[in-house]
């Protein structure tokens, strides 16, 4: 079949059963741009900044568990991808990115749009492609799927010449995929399983804790037969929210530096924990030396790099987590912890989550904990970073997988909204709701013209104190409350904002008496709604754990407010 | 401790600006990386000197295994292997001092490649400490220029270091 390398691209992502591409055109991928008006298998989902196409993808990526992609022009298309590639790469999600690039006789010579894109994006990438012959490009295309959505999975970049996009060939469909310098280990070495029995077995007080990789390798329910055969408390990281239901009663929600009090006094006083798809990031161990100090630690990962790498381990096991814990179901029999679980029902019970009054004044928390109420936990939620962030980690209780979409590693304000479009055209049934700031949000916000466009009857909601809290929160306790370059005095009216754009709504949340009416309005309403909920800069997102504190040595929500409540 | 691996890689354009890129950002210290095709022109081999404490080095291993370039990767540090280097020295030379200067050569089995009028190049190999030795023996009479290879090592005996029976 004679085709241009532009079209051998095309057909092969029909091929691949990619339904959308996110992209933005120019002079680079021309061919490619020429290429998409011949498929009637592929949309595509035109925005408004680069970064918002492999954001989109990402979202794609993480509800669908398959590979994202995303296209850009040469120079600056091509470096508005990078902070969205180093998002995905963090947080391991499987994302192929196209670039256009100057033809090959012109590369190096500092040509209009010309930006040096493999080597800007080798450290953030999992790996990366320049094609210098047209010939060479269904290898690529099929290698860098193959790269993308196997092993630890992460964003794979093709930097595609012009005039090889342009290029006539003779294309053939590539076989299988044979890389010698890349065989992930999926199978869990035996013996390693069997020694894991074995401390299972000692255990007495035994927590497991799961990350992004229990939701990648698509464990959740493995995960969940294991924890209730040998009653085993779960926490999980912000990554592994949603890898175990938050309303059973093994649930210890999310660990770490805004971790529940229950998770934070679990770690720091069980014997046996194993962690499982994660890699003990400094946000979840915080001082590193003191973490888990009465424990063996039991490491189940698919990347034997991060074995070892921020926290010793007792036993590693390198392997596909869905693949280790059903091995190791067979082998364990059904154990009681009931002392152990008696003294976490006692921390449940003496340090809850709180916030203290929510029918005062309008608290965040509590439009969480409403929005968690009115969905069931099963909306699929964006966010941003920020305060918000956490409080929907705290607040929302999540039940269902692939249902907390957020930039974990990197933390990527601006995150939220793209990655709700990316969301909601992979899942056009489900609920999409982005909870944001007013910092992210006009990160990104030009997007709301993409999600009208694309008809996407998302629902933001933008928890809005015109400050940049979770900046100005790390100021009040280490920076003696001095405050910097943190305040906003000209943000726009954000219901005016979203109003602006056709079809769009956009509604407000001044008091708690608000919350609920305006929430199920908006909830089923079937339109793209900004509610613009109006909250204190003064709050702080509780229990936080100290710099270079130990977990439990976290501070609660302050004892003063709650008695003033009372 | 220093550490000698031997890595085989593919062949291809940016696989050095990886492995050094990798290095670079994470903080590990090359002490020398020396590489050339091997008997195979798809693969090439690197002996990377890298200083480091076992943890260091075991993630140094993991990390560059992630690359998908690199294909096999050996510490040979403890193992019985042959490490070479090659070092270049102009050294000044008056005709007066030169026979000093070729007894030294001689004394290092080393060779005069070039004569200038008041200058040698003096080519050595060997392993680290003679590399050195010969270095400091004539650094007395005053040495213009080095150059040095960095280390190729190869392990002993008849186990090959490539990732399959015959590349």
């Amino acid at each position: 079949m004679r085709l241009t390398g532009a079209q051998a691209l095309i057909k092969f992502l029909e091929d691949e059963g990619v339904k959308y591409v996110f992209g933005y055109p120019g002079g680079a991928v021309l061919a490619i741009y020429d290429a998409l008006l011949e498929s009637t298998k592929i949309t595509h989902v035109l925005v408004r900044q680069e970064q918002a196409a492999v954001h989109a993808a990402s979202g794609y990526a993480r509800v669908t568990g398959r590979p994202g992609v995303c296209i850009a022009t040469s120079g600056p298309g091509a470096t508005n991808l990078v902070t969205g590639l180093a998002t995905a790469y963090m947080d391991s999600i499987p994302v192929v990115a196209i670039t256009g690039q100057v033809s090959t006789d012109m590369v190096g010579t500092d040509a209009f749009q010309e930006v040096d894109i493999t080597g800007i994006t080798m450290p953030i990438t999992k790996h990366n492609y320049l094609v210098k012959d047209v010939k060479k490009l269904p290898a690529v295309i099929k290698e860098a799927f193959h790269i993308a959505s196997t092993g630890r999975p992460g964003p794979v970049l093709i930097d595609l010449p012009k005039n090889i996009s342009g290029a006539v060939f003779d294309y053939k469909p590539v076989g299988n995929v044979d890389l010698q310098g890349y065989k992930p280990t999926y199978k869990g070495h035996p013996t390693q399983i069997k020694n894991l029995t074995v401390l299972l077995e000692e255990a007495e007080r035994p927590i497991i804790c799961a990350g992004g990789g229990v939701i990648s390798s698509n464990a959740w329910d493995v995960l969940r037969e294991l924890a209730e055969t040998l009653s085993i408390p779960v926490t999980t990281t912000l990554m592994g929210l949603g890898a175990f239901p938050e309303d059973h009663p093994l649930s210890l929600g999310m660990l770490g530096l805004h971790g529940t009090p229950y998770a934070n006094y679990a770690v720091q006083n069980c014997d046996l924990l194993v962690g499982i798809g994660m890699r003990f990031d400094d946000r979840v161990t915080s001082a590193v030396q003191k973490f888990a100090p009465r424990a063996k630690v039991v490491h189940i990962d698919i990347d034997p790099a991060e074995i070892g790498k921020n926290v010793g381990v007792d036993l590693p096991i390198v392997g596909d987590v869905k693949n280790v814990l059903s091995e190791l179901l067979k082998r364990v029999s059904p154990k009681r912890h009931d002392g152990w679980l008696e003294q976490i029902k006692e921390w449940k019970e003496l340090y809850p989550l709180e916030y203290g009054e929510y029918n005062k004044r309008l608290r965040p928390q509590y439009i969480l904990e409403k929005l968690g109420e009115l969905t069931r936990g099963q909306a699929i939620i964006t966010t941003d970073v920020g305060q918000h962030q956490m409080w929907t980690a705290q607040y929302y209780k999540f039940t269902k997988p692939r249902s907390f979409i957020s930039s974990g590693g990197l933390g990527t304000m601006g995150y939220g909204l793209p990655a709700a479009v990316g969301a909601q055209l992979a899942a056009p049934d489900s609920l999409v709701v982005t909870v944001t700031g007013d910092g992210s949000f006009q990160m990104n916000m030009a997007e709301l013209g993409t999600a009208t466009e694309q008809k996407l009857p998302l629902k933001i909601i933008l928890l809005n104190n015109s400050h940049l809290c979770l900046v100005k929160q790390l100021q009040y306790f280490n920076s003696g409350q001095r405050y910097s370059g943190v305040c906003f005095t000209g943000n726009p009216d954000f219901v005016k904002l979203a109003t602006s754009y056709s079809g769009a709504v956009g509604l407000r949340i001044e008091k708690p008496e608000d919350v609920e009416p305006v929430l199920k309005e908006a909830l089923s309403n079937g339109k793209l709604t900004l509610i613009d909920c109006r909250i204190s800069d003064e709050e702080l997102v509780y229990p936080v754990v100290p710099n270079n504190g130990a977990l439990d040595e976290m501070i609660h929500f302050p004892e003063g407010e709650k008695k003033a409540n009372e | 401790m220093k550490h000698t691996l031997t890595v085989l890689v593919e062949n291809k354009p940016g696989v050095l600006t990886r492995i050094a890129g990798l290095f670079a950002r994470r903080g590990y210290n090359i002490e020398s990386l020396a590489v050339g095709r091997t008997e195979n022109p798809a693969f090439s081999r690197m002996t990377i000197v890298v200083e480091g404490d076992d943890r260091v080095i075991e993630q140094v291993t993991k990390q560059l295994y992630k690359l998908i370039e690199v294909i096999k990767l050996t510490d040979i540090t403890n193992d019985e292997y042959v490490g070479r280097e090659m070092i270049l020295i102009k050294v000044n030379a008056d005709p007066a001092i030169r026979g000093e200067i070729m007894q030294i050569v001689e004394i290092f089995r080393a060779r005069i490649v070039d004569i200038g009028r008041n200058s040698l190049i003096i080519e050595a190999t060997g392993d680290e400490g003679k590399i050195d030795a010969i270095e400091s023996a004539l650094r007395p009479f005053g040495i213009k220029e080095v150059v040095r290879t960095g280390k190729i090592a190869m392990a002993r005996g008849a186990k090959s270091r490539n990732g399959r029976e015959t590349l």
